[in-house]
């Protein structure tokens, strides 16, 4: 059962999901932005510390589906140590790779967050995958007000 | 088990035959839309081959043939309601354009600041924002009458809610989120006993239940084609003709005047006169077959059905601990809105899916019923005629295989 969908919800995707790492508030995040995807209520906190031009830290609270629970659950893990430039590329590619506007060969470039490809099979869970990734940019870019994925 | 004879109303529904990622498809989202059959395809398919032409207006042959097509389904659409008369049978869009017909027809040019519409707690957004935008537009106030946690509405809360400054009580006959069915009738009678006018929502009735406008004597009453496996795009305001004869016309146009100059306009009488412009000519006469085969079936028979697929489907869900039933009513349609602990409903919808089980997961247009219940969303199985016990296993045993995947 389900075996069809194992490019979608992959074991990493479960895993996440369950242990969802780096949740917790952060007292000393330098921003801090809502994201939300009224569509299916998912509702997440970001919360980074910018050291520099450096993601010293990463964390998040909400909830949401498996898919998005994933997704920001990587993110924070994989943004962290990477400057503002470069975590700008790989959200690019990351954006490219879930919406099918990329080929293949860029899956390595994006690491761990290759599992998250699957998406592009399904055009009505994309949302999820990349609520995360647009409530960065707006931390990143110091915008305050909260991300929605239907503005 | 009952001797309803679902078997042969699928084989008049082409669609459940197809497979959905290889599998059969298991259409279990029938209070979003319901799928058709063979007789409503081939009545399109019909009109535009052999009957179709502009309405009202040609002396030509075809013309004449698709107005009286047009207007039999009229009579038709009558009778499914027992409405008095065709005068008091008004096409629209569907429910949507329906309420916000009256809204801006007959509310608006009568509210003013200080005075009330009355809606309840659970109402799909197609009774809530056009309520709204009157009252922005007109300084009145929208009045909500709360429900319990069973999803049934609190009548110690609503009496008490119907005051003299209510202008207009617009309520759901059954709720889409939760299946709840609302007691219309004696709602009606008391917003009477205050000369309230009141508007029910049949979206998600007209289906699945026998509603007699004369007996439930509400001012208007509104349902969407596509729900009543009709085609889309076609709906039906019923308005009492006293009611529509004093509203202004709410679109401006072809079809709904009687005589034209630039120094003014006399408009058409009932029911044309809040028919602007060419219509869904052959949806509204597919309309009229869909409503002839529900009537074929017959809807006492039909609820009885949905009834037992319901209970059945309750009776499977309160063995699953993790699944909280969102939605109790002691009086419901044939509705199982759900969650799953620590599951989302877009993950249970997506897995359900790929089983050929097509259900609705989301807040279904009723932002404020989720709230309510504080759940982000909820998955739902809504039933309809076709659907057989052997689907709810199937369901059913789908929801158990993926809290194990989660798990």
């Amino acid at each position: 059962m389900f075996d069809e969908l194992r490019d979608l919800y992959q074991e990493v995707i479960f895993d996440h999901n369950r242990n969802p790492r780096n949740f917790r508030v952060m007292e000393d995040a330098t921003r801090r932005v809502e994201g939300h995807n009224p569509l299916c209520g998912d509702r997440l906190t970001l919360y980074v510390k910018l050291d520099g031009d450096t993601i010293s830290d990463a964390s998040f609270q909400g909830e949401g589906c498996a898919i998005s629970t994933a997704s920001v659950s990587l993110m924070t893990e994989i943004i962290k140590g990477k400057s503002v430039a470069e975590t700008e590329e790989l959200f690019d590619l990351f954006h490219q790779i879930t919406t099918g506007q990329s080929v293949e060969l860029n899956l390595e470039a994006l690491g761990k967050l290759a599992v998250l490809a699957g998406v592009r099979d399904y055009p009505a869970r994309v949302k999820c995958a990349t609520l995360a990734w647009h409530t960065l940019d707006a931390a990143l870019h110091n915008r305050q007000t909260a991300v929605s994925t239907e503005d | 088990m009952s001797n309803f004879p679902v078997m042969q109303i699928r084989a008049d529904f082409p669609i459940l035959a197809d497979k959905i990622r290889d599998r059969p498809l298991v259409y279990l989202d029938n209070a979003a839309s319901c799928q058709k059959p063979q007789v409503v395809i081939d009545t399109l398919t019909h009109v535009y081959a052999h009957e179709y032409a502009n309405i009202h207006r040609g002396v030509h042959t075809l013309s004449m043939r698709a107005t009286e097509r047009f207007e039999a389904a009229r009579e038709i659409a009558r009778g499914f309601l027992n409405a008095e008369s065709v005068k008091e049978i008004i096409f629209v869009r569907g429910a949507t354009e329906a309420i916000n017909l009256v809204a801006q027809s007959y509310a608006r040019p009568l509210l003013q600041p200080g005075d009330e519409i009355l809606i309840t707690a659970m109402e799909h957004h197609a009774n809530i924002v056009p309520w709204q935008m009157v009252c922005q537009q007109t300084g009145a106030a929208l009045k909500v009458a709360p429900m319990n946690l069973q999803g049934e509405l609190i009548l110690e809360a609503f009496y008490p809610l119907l005051t003299p400054k209510v202008k207009l009580l617009a309520l759901s006959h059954m709720s889409n989120a939760l299946g709840t069915i609302n007691p219309v009738k004696p709602l009606i009678a008391a917003a009477h006993a205050l000369n309230i006018p009141v508007l029910v929502d049949g979206a998600q009735a007209a289906p699945h239940l026998a509603v007699d406008v004369q007996d439930l004597d509400c001012e208007f009453y509104v349902f969407s084609g596509h729900k009543v496996y009709g085609p889309s795009g076609v709906g039906v305001l019923y308005g009492k003709q006293a009611w529509l004869e004093a509203m202004p016309p709410y679109q401006g146009g072809g079809d709904m005047i009687r005589k034209v100059s630039f120094s003014g306009t006399e408009y058409a009488g009932l029911p044309h006169k809040f028919e602007a412009g060419t219509p869904a000519i052959a949806e509204v006469i597919g309309l009229g077959a869909a409503i002839q085969y529900v009537q074929g079936v017959g809807l006492a028979a039909i609820a009885a059905h949905e009834a037992d697929l319901l209970a059945y489907a309750t009776e499977l869900a309160r063995g699953i601990p993790e699944l909280r039933i969102i939605g109790e009513a002691a009086h419901k349609g044939g509705i199982l809105s759900f969650t799953l602990h620590k599951i989302h409903p877009h993950d249970i919808g997506t897995l359900l899916d790929n089983l050929g089980i097509a259900v609705r997961a989301g807040h279904h247009c009723a932002m404020p019923v989720m709230e309510f219940f504080c759940v982000p969303a909820t998955a739902r199985a809504s039933f309809a005629m076709y659907n057989t016990h052997q689907e709810v296993d199937y369901l059913m045993n789908g929801v158990k295989s993926l809290i194990k995947v989660f798990a």
